[in-house]
């Protein structure tokens, strides 16, 4: 970790209009819970449909590439991140602290506000609240890695995300059970099955599965990163 | 003191090659890498930068490779040719982050931002300074270490001339003071005022190696085409081709085509001739006085 690199990021991150768009979501998920609360229709079928749907299955993944991605990306693009890279820190540290700024913004902007609409809508009631909030630490975690990975290997981090979050883990893995296996956002519905007694969340991948994957897919996207950044090459104008 | 060693080194991406089996040895003092755009300038540097891996070859910085060895950059200070600084951070911010990734305090940032002279506009958003602030502000960002080697990569462009002298000064200053210091430049007046050794650089080649009067002497030592109008072709002609300053002579129909291989008898000579013969010089023109003519005679010669 180096707290100047981090710094600058969180600056980068949430710096004046960049805000909005990790607020969005959040606002939006939370506006809907005091909806769903105030017409009646906060039960527990409700709440967790909400968080399967929305908070896990939308907001998560949308957060976490833009996090993700947004920690390194524009940086890599515009050429600022020489600034870091030409002074005697390693780059698997720079890449580090960059993976650390995404996941705690997964934290703030995702986490915490699951946990608030689950519980706008029904307390604690089931630990629907707690299970969800769970499974999106443990998802966002693992998005922030893959996005930051992504941002480093390709210039088109941000299209080959949505692909993967619409199309990989959104369609196919609608139809197809086994792509279940390999998606983020099954991982944190099995976290998030563990810690909930409501009977209407069943998750399809097991836990003895789903933790592994997950520590996997982190230590190894940040170390890739890291080992990407060490060869980062500036092929500048000519 | 430190010493960049360049040895047999290639650069290319897929089937072009940017930097072609270039050997070179930079010491302390200010050299210039002089070249036309796309000559490969900027990929050298890069390659002393540790930015670039080289195809083939070696970099060294005090014998110690450059290429994935963040080490060197305690040693090495270097100022990009984008734009690539954080808008969003002041001045300020920007050269204290720089001081505080080399681990040192607020005095280093202060110090350097008094080098460039910025002390002024240090608390102002960098998206609101001009082109030439942005560039003092870098190299302020790349000075707050004090290092021994400073790489720019065409650090004038853009600068009024006021700013530019300003910069060349404070290069000179510091080449002066001992740091190995690389700029690039297409521009052979930037490279002549600041550097003492010149490396020119022609279609990723090593086209020459000198100071600027060794560079100077071969660029007008060499065949010089002059396109000559006056009230009588036929006669200057003949008198042109008498004098051993004139190589050939055709008609065109723009007038005649000169050839000379001694610039400096040829200039003298033309007015004298054409007094004594009563011709009235109505034109006289270099023909191939652009920059691009200049390198790619000298990449011919080595």
């Amino acid at each position: 970790m180096n707290t100047v690199v981090a710094s600058i990021t969180y600056r980068a991150m949430l710096g004046r209009k960049r805000i909005w768009l990790l607020a969005l979501l959040p606002i939006a998920l939370i506006a809907f819970a005091l909806l769903f609360r105030f017409i009646g229709g906060g039960d527990e079928s409700v709440a967790v449909e909400l968080m399967r749907t929305f908070a896990i299955g939308t907001m998560l993944p949308l957060l976490g590439l833009i996090a993700g991605t947004g920690v390194i990306a524009p940086e890599i693009e515009d050429g600022t991140i020489i600034h870091l890279m030409s002074k005697p820190i390693s780059r698997p540290v720079i890449a580090l602290t960059k993976f650390v700024v995404a996941a705690s913004l997964m934290v703030a902007f995702s986490v915490i506000p699951t946990y608030v609409a689950a519980y706008i809508l029904i307390g604690t009631e089931s630990g629907i609240a707690s299970g969800f909030a769970l499974g999106a630490l443990f998802a966002g975690i693992a998005y922030a890695a893959v996005f930051l990975l992504l941002g480093v290997v390709s210039r088109h981090a941000v299209t080959i995300g949505v692909i993967y979050a619409l199309v990989w883990e959104g369609l196919i893995g609608g139809y197809v059970p086994g792509a279940r296996r390999f998606s983020i956002q099954q991982w944190a519905q099995s976290i998030a099955d563990q810690v909930t007694t409501s009977a209407f969340l069943k998750s399809e991948v097991a836990l003895s599965f789903a933790v592994p994957a997950m520590i996997i897919v982190v230590v190894g996207s940040v170390l890739w990163a890291g080992q990407r950044l060490r060869v980062l090459s500036l092929t500048g104008d000519e | 003191m430190s010493v960049i060693e360049i040895r047999q080194v290639s650069r290319w991406y897929g089937n072009v090659v940017a930097v072609n089996d270039v050997t070179m040895t930079i010491g302390p003092g200010v050299t210039g890498l002089l070249g036309p755009n796309g000559a490969g300038k900027s990929t050298l540097l890069h390659l002393m930068a540790g930015f670039l891996q080289p195809s083939g070859g070696t970099a060294t910085l005090d014998a110690k490779p450059i290429w994935k060895n963040y080490d060197v950059y305690r040693t090495i200070g270097l100022v990009p040719e984008k734009e690539g600084v954080y808008n969003f951070l002041t001045g300020w911010q920007f050269v204290q982050s720089a001081a505080r990734l080399h681990g040192l305090g607020d005095d280093a940032a202060e110090r350097a931002i008094a080098q460039v002279d910025m002390a002024a506009a240090k608390d102002r958003r960098i998206e609101t300074y001009s082109k030439g602030m942005r560039q003092r502000i870098k190299v302020a960002g790349a000075l707050v270490h004090e290092p021994s080697v400073l790489l720019l990569d065409e650090p004038f462009n853009g600068m009024d001339p006021r700013q530019r002298l300003h910069l060349m000064d404070l290069v000179r200053d510091l080449g002066a003071a001992g740091k190995t210091i690389v700029f690039s430049s297409h521009i052979l007046e930037e490279v002549e005022r600041v550097a003492q050794q010149i490396e020119v650089m022609v279609a990723g080649r090593h086209a020459a190696s000198g100071d600027y009067r060794e560079i100077r002497r071969r660029m007008t030592d060499r065949p010089h085409l002059f396109r000559v109008r006056s009230s009588d072709d036929r006669r200057l002609a003949a008198a042109l081709i008498a004098d051993t300053a004139s190589d050939g002579v055709s008609f065109t129909p723009q007038g005649l085509e000169v050839r000379t291989v001694e610039f400096r008898r040829f200039t003298h000579q033309l007015p004298r001739l054409a007094r004594d013969l009563g011709v009235r010089l109505w034109q006289v023109s270099p023909t191939d006085e652009d920059l691009e003519s200049v390198f790619s005679y000298l990449s011919g010669r080595s």
